[in-house]
């Protein structure tokens, strides 16, 4: 562990990313301590100027304080792209470790099914889903789950695939290891660093995604979130740059540390990346 | 008397290819007893390492099938298990030993969790006492530092270092037979004899019974006690190796030896040649009707070309199949 941190923190961007995330999380975690009435509630005149008085960040078209928004925000988009990446990958990765583990009428079916999900475009699938399951929290991390899964699955499928027939899976064979302990102990480590960074791409894509949703109004409506934010500030966007800005950037600068973690995991866990 | 450790009993392997199906083991018997190294010697291609494969069931299925023949360990027919009772029988009773020390480890995890993962499966046993274990098969296997080693990767170990780290693999849960599949073809030469010594040690000390794969008759000569030669899949001379190499009865066995070269050669005819086998082992696919080596053998007779010989004994366990050796090529 001491190892890893040691690697890890060579990459300068991945500790940047590191620290912002965590900064980001602490922010979720004490919003109610910030701002214990809450993103909804009108706290002054709409559309205050930001970095000026009480509002750092101005106030939207009812008064919120937009502030209060980007912090309660934080816990809807960290929430759905953790969730959503959780649920994504593990099912990902079972379809893809059983289909190209084991190949033949397995790896068709598992692959044909995919690919039923393939077909669909992703966004517009997501969108058919929230609106039949009507828009929450729980619709909107199913949805993208849903629709992200299948590019996991086909990247696991093709790691095993290739790493099937590789010498040392069959000298695992070779020593009497049964097929579940060769698929997580062989197989699976070596797959992993793709994993990793598909994984912290999806967070990334699923933050953007609900944000997309919110857009277009098929957020959650009890929560407040950055897309919501987002959307409802773009009728004033000439007015009050500030209602849409502001989000956007927590977006994009989120998206962004991901992303730097997942570079920054990927060195250290690559072991023919070490002592160079 | 009682069952040998292992006897193949007419083995035969084939894969189907586009051009056919092809037998890449055609027929293939031996046995080893307890504490013997019996070598199994052949050309690239002429289904030593099918075989050795054949044995555990690693033949990948399609396209390969094992299609007769038995594999008895200790008596009972391997080939009758299913897939569970192979993982038994896989490492815990016969293990194996790969050529490229390199890519038969996984490059993702330490050495010493790997040798570890073997205990694990096989032995009910704590994460704990199978690293002690590891500790003491590594200084069995002489890996120097081997509280060090046992935490590195296997890109950051010698060859010769990744190939004793198998063969702690392979001796893990200490089985009775260990099938080595040309352990030093990509070695140095100084290293090839490091690890013929401690695998003939290791024989000694644990009475395990070894199948050598290799295509080197020097490492034959220096740790086997008995010898097959293969040639397309099929055995065409068997002695203990002491009558074959003095004695060789086989042509291809004897043109074999003629290709190691020597220290005395400039006292031969043709000092500066060295010498070959003539030709290339025959397509699998396009086996000729008569002996598979009769296009290349400088002996054959008219024979040969249309009817194959069956292995006989000749002499008191040494058993060729040529017609000539078997004094019956002049019959036609």
């Amino acid at each position: 562990m001491k190892e890893f941190w040691r690697l890890y923190s060579k990459n300068i961007g991945g500790v940047l990313g590191l620290a912002f995330i965590v900064l980001v999380v602490v922010m979720a975690a004490i919003a109610s301590l910030l701002y214990p009435t809450g993103p909804f509630t009108l706290t002054g005149s709409s559309y205050a100027q930001p970095f000026h008085d009480i509002f750092p960040l101005g106030t939207d078209s009812l008064g919120r304080d937009v502030a209060a928004g980007i912090v309660w925000g934080a816990r809807v988009s960290l929430l759905v792209g953790f969730t959503t990446t959780l649920i994504a990958v593990f099912i990902g990765v079972v379809v893809g470790c059983l289909a190209g583990y084991f190949g033949g009428v397995i790896d068709s079916v598992l692959m044909r099914f995919t690919e039923i999900f393939q077909t669909i475009p992703s966004f517009i699938f997501g969108i058919v889903l929230v609106a039949i399951m009507s828009p929450s929290l729980y619709s909107i991390v199913i949805a993208i789950a849903v629709v992200t899964w299948p590019a996991v699955a086909r990247l696991v499928r093709g790691e095993f695939l290739a790493l099937r027939n590789r010498e040392f899976v069959i000298a695992a064979v070779a020593m009497g290891m049964s097929n579940i302990r060769i698929i997580l102990t062989q197989i699976l480590p070596n797959a992993l660093s793709p994993i990793i960074v598909i994984s912290s791409l999806m967070v990334a894509t699923a933050i953007l995604f609900e944000a997309g949703l919110s857009f277009l109004g098929l957020g959650d409506p009890n929560v407040m979130s950055w897309g919501f934010m987002i959307g409802a500030g773009r009728n004033a966007i000439r007015t009050a740059w500030w209602n849409s800005t502001f989000p956007g950037v927590a977006i994009l600068l989120t998206v962004l540390a991901i992303n730097l973690i997942g570079e920054g995991l990927n060195d250290a866990l690559n072991p023919k990346l070490r002592d160079k | 008397m009682p069952a040998p450790l292992l006897e193949l009993r007419d083995l035969r392997t084939q894969f189907s290819t586009q051009e056919g199906v092809v037998s890449a083991v055609d027929g293939i018997s031996l046995r080893i007893e307890n504490g013997q190294t019996l070598a199994v010697v052949g050309e690239s291609g002429c289904g030593k390492s099918v075989m050795a494969r054949s044995i555990l069931q690693l033949i990948p299925t399609p396209p390969g099938k094992i299609v007769g023949g038995e594999v008895l360990y200790q008596g009972a027919d391997l080939l009758k298990r299913n897939a569970e009772q192979m993982c038994d029988i896989r490492g815990k009773e016969i293990s194996m030993i790969f050529q490229e020390p390199m890519t038969s480890l996984n490059p993702v995890l330490t050495v010493g969790d790997q040798v570890a993962e073997i205990i694990l499966e096989h032995e009910k046993i704590d994460r704990k006492n199978a690293r002690a274990r590891v500790l003491e098969l590594f200084s069995l296997v002489n890996i120097p530092a081997a509280g060090k080693r046992v935490r590195e990767y296997p890109h950051q170990l010698s060859g010769g270092m990744r190939q004793r780290v198998m063969i702690a693999i392979s001796l893990a849960c200490r089985p009775k037979l260990l099938i080595a599949d040309e352990p030093t073809t990509a070695l140095d030469v100084t290293i090839q004899a490091q690890i013929l010594d401690l695998i003939t040690r290791l024989k000694e000390e644990l009475g395990m019974g070894v199948l050598l794969i290799t295509h080197d008759l020097g490492v034959v000569a220096e740790v086997a006690q008995h010898v097959v030669v293969m040639y397309a899949g099929r055995k065409v001379e068997e002695a203990p190796v002491e009558p074959l190499f003095d004695e060789p009865l086989h042509p291809y066995t004897r043109g074999l030896l003629d290709c190691v070269p020597r220290l005395d050669a400039f006292e031969q005819a043709e000092p500066d040649r060295l010498r070959t086998v003539e030709g290339l082992v025959p397509s699998l696919a396009d086996m000729p009707p008569g002996c598979s080596f009769a296009p290349r053998c400088p002996v054959s007779v008219d024979r040969c070309r249309w009817q194959k010989p069956e292995i006989k004994e000749v002499r008191p366990g040494h058993l060729v199949a040529c017609f000539v050796a078997q004094g019956e090529g002049l019959d036609s």
